[in-house]
């Protein structure tokens, strides 16, 4: 179970999500950031050049790269030679990333990145759902998915921290829902630069590109040594499951704040039905599940914060005892009729004693509206399927069939 | 003049390769307090083999498109670090230079990163099994433009790659060959000191792509040279600073075709001659526009 949050609220501030990742990475100290302007991200990164334009971040170069396809590659130096290197991007400029994705993440460069999730097209559409940073999640990146702006804002420092441990040497994907998240404004306490510089040490990776000592990085491995790299592509991986606990711990021992680690949890202890979900939709869900235990409607959250790597034991400890599982996916396996989330989440219930229902929605596809209301319907559906013993399986919610 | 040792023995490409020739070309003008980018092709290929490498500088590759980027990453990274004095050099082939990766090197010189970016153009995909590329000349047969019953091969003409970055505001685009070493490190050297994106472009005969002996690569590209096809300049600030005059050491361009298995249908098929005679007036037009 979670630990309970202390904010200091002589501290709040009202601002604007991206103006919250910026500050966040402004304290984090990075060496280079590279940028390409792709809605809802962009503020990010206006705000970071701004920062820059005004000397608030020292020893750090800022790239007005041509395109996103540029924007990681540029990194790809930047880290090998030891700098501590961010961007940002979503959608169509993470997709452009694809091949990038993979060659940071196998040269084990910690590169930070936040994704404000968009859809990718076609049709073309801005607003949010988490189809462009799924659709990489076999690339190789820790990927770690945000409630609201006080996380995305913790989860920035965490994430550097989390990735540019010796163990893990990963890169990291800090996702955030676009609008939703990037261009609210809600209340929070900013990262500040003298505990942070305590929380997060300066960047020194063991190896660098240095001609005093030199290198070859991204040779050429051929069949008896590229599965190697691949297995200790996974391990670290692993490694990465308990440096994100641990990292949350420590930031919460020094900053009193805690979202979770691999996961979070709300009602959960004596719950029948458990639904689990990333991103901001959490904070409707906790609304509605404050409603429903009004009326001892037994209904807990899991909240899993990082989605790579999977966190497939803490999830299991949850959902051992429920009766039911719902699974919210903002994306879509197209030819599975499914969501990442719900096929993994079933994926690691296989071959254990836990035989629980696992039901699944598509929801909130390229932005459409997630009211309070959509939620009731899908636990009273839980409730039917708890009471009928019925397995259903994943499907769309609220379509209007008139259109289709 | 540097140790020849930068580029170490050893490395695996074929028997007279002239990718291995530029690179250690380049390395001995570079000098050793250097970092070098390589896009995907033979040079990255070749020269790193896990768990062995030929480079005795720090290394990098990445992807075959972004050699522009990375390079300008690590030369961002260094003046952010307060690393002064390492240069950084990219070396990608033609099609990694002139083809796919000509994005982010245009967007590298756009903004004047500080790196020397050197072009081995062995005029094709030479990793991939020889396929036509933005580099390939004017009827030269390759295994995607190949010569047949009603083709010449390669159809279009080479890409002018110089005039693209000196078009870009490099304060420094040169051209060189393989069968001038002096001239081409002297370039690399000068290249690598001047502040700013630098470009060298080397002219590089592949006995593999091309079909000639293996002990041919630096006659071929001298006759490269000596034609006319291959003009040696340097650009400085926009204007031609200095060309190397051929004379009367002129040839025609028969010959240099001559040399080459990727040009024998020319001088096979009907209407060959005419194609030649083509080919050698791009030639007089380089020796008119240059003065060679
Ligand atoms: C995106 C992508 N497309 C295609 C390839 C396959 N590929 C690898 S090397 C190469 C050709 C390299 O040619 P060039 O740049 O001219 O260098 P050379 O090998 O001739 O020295 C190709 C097509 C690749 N690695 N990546
Ligand atoms: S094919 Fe050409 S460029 Fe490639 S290794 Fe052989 S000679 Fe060198």
């Amino acid at each position: 179970m979670a630990r309970e949050t202390k904010m200091d609220k002589q501290k709040m501030v009202v601002v604007e999500g991206s103006y919250a990742v910026a500050n966040a990475v402004r304290v984090c100290r990075p060496n280079v950031i590279s940028a390409y302007p792709i809605t809802p991200q962009t503020h990010i990164v206006e705000e970071l050049s701004k920062f820059i334009a005004d000397g608030e971040i020292p020893n750090c170069e800022y790239i007005n790269v041509e395109s996103e396809f540029s924007a990681l590659s540029a990194l790809i130096g930047s880290s090998a030679v030891g700098a501590r290197s961010y961007s940002a991007t979503t959608s169509q400029g993470l997709e452009l990333m694809h091949e990038v994705l993979f060659n940071v993440a196998g040269m084990r460069l910690p590169i930070v990145m936040t994704v404000a999730n968009r859809a990718v097209s076609a049709p073309i559409n801005i607003w949010n759902d988490h189809q462009d940073s799924i659709s990489q999640r076999d690339t190789g990146w820790i990927q770690l998915y945000a409630e609201n702006i006080q996380e995305i804002s913790d989860m920035t420092a965490q994430a550097f921290k989390i990735s540019e441990d010796r163990d893990v040497m990963m890169p990291c994907m800090t996702c955030m829902d676009g609008f939703i998240l990037s261009h609210v404004y809600e209340p929070l306490v900013l990262l500040e630069q003298e505990i942070t510089d305590e929380f997060l040490p300066p960047f020194r990776p063991e190896r660098i590109l240095d001609s005093k000592n030199p290198l070859t990085f991204g040779a050429f491995a051929d069949p008896n040594f590229y599965t190697e790299f691949r297995y200790q592509q996974e391990r670290a991986m692993q490694n990465s499951l308990k440096k994100i606990e641990d990292t949350a711990n420590e930031f919460y021992d020094m900053f009193g704040r805690h979202f979770g680690g691999l996961i979070d949890e709300y009602c959960t202890e004596d719950a029948d039905i458990i639904i689990m979900a990333m991103g901001s939709i959490i904070g409707t869900i906790k609304d509605v599940i404050d409603r429903l235990r009004e009326k001892n409607v037994k209904i807990g959250l899991l909240k899993v914060r990082a989605f790579r790597p999977f966190p497939a034991q803490a999830i299991m400890n949850v959902i051992r005892d429920a009766k039911v599982v719902v699974v919210l996916d903002k994306n879509i396996s197209l030819g599975m009729n499914a969501g990442a989330l719900f096929i993994e989440t079933k994926s690691v219930l296989y071959n254990t004693d836990i035989d629980v229902p696992v039901i699944g929605y598509m929801i909130g596809q390229g932005g459409r509206d997630i009211p309070m209301s959509t939620i009731e319907k899908i636990i009273s559906d839980a409730e039917e399927v708890m009471r009928s013993g019925i397995k259903v399986e994943s499907q769309f919610t609220d379509l209007k069939e008139e259109l289709v | 003049m540097k140790s020849i040792s930068l580029l170490a023995p050893g490395h695996r490409g074929c028997a007279g390769c002239c990718d291995a020739m530029a690179a250690k070309f380049t390395l001995m003008g570079a000098g050793e307090d250097c970092i070098v980018v390589s896009p995907t092709g033979c040079l990255e290929v070749m020269t790193t083999p896990y768990p062995e490498t030929s480079w005795d500088v720090p290394w990098i590759h990445s992807l075959f498109e972004n050699a522009g980027a990375v390079a300008s990453g690590i030369e961002a990274a260094l003046r952010a670090l307060g690393k002064q004095g390492t240069k950084v050099i990219a070396m990608g082939g033609d099609g990694a230079t002139m083809d796919i990766g000509l994005q982010a090197l245009s967007g590298a010189f756009e903004r004047g990163h500080n790196f020397t970016y050197v072009c081995i153009d062995n005029e094709a995909y030479m990793n991939t099994g020889v396929q036509r590329s933005a580099g390939t000349p004017y009827g030269a047969s390759t295994t995607t433009s190949p010569a047949g019953k009603v083709s010449f091969g390669n159809p279009r003409l080479k890409k002018n790659m110089p005039a693209i970055m000196v078009a870009h505001g490099s304060p420094y685009v040169a051209t060189t060959s393989l069968a001038y070493p002096k001239d081409m490190i002297a370039k690399v050297k000068k290249a690598t000191e001047i502040e700013g994106p630098t470009y060298i472009h080397c002219h590089a005969p592949c006995t593999t792509g091309w079909g000639f002996d293996t002990s041919k690569t630096v006659e071929v590209a001298r006759m490269a040279v000596q034609t006319g096809l291959w003009p040696l300049y340097e650009v400085e600030d926009g204007k031609v600073t200095k060309v190397r005059k051929i004379g009367a050491n002129k040839k025609p361009v028969e010959e240099y075709l001559k040399m080459q298995r990727r040009f024998k249908h020319l001088f096979t098929m009907e209407g060959g001659a005419d194609e030649v005679a083509k080919i050698q007036a791009i030639a007089d037009k380089n020796i008119e526009e240059f003065g060679l």
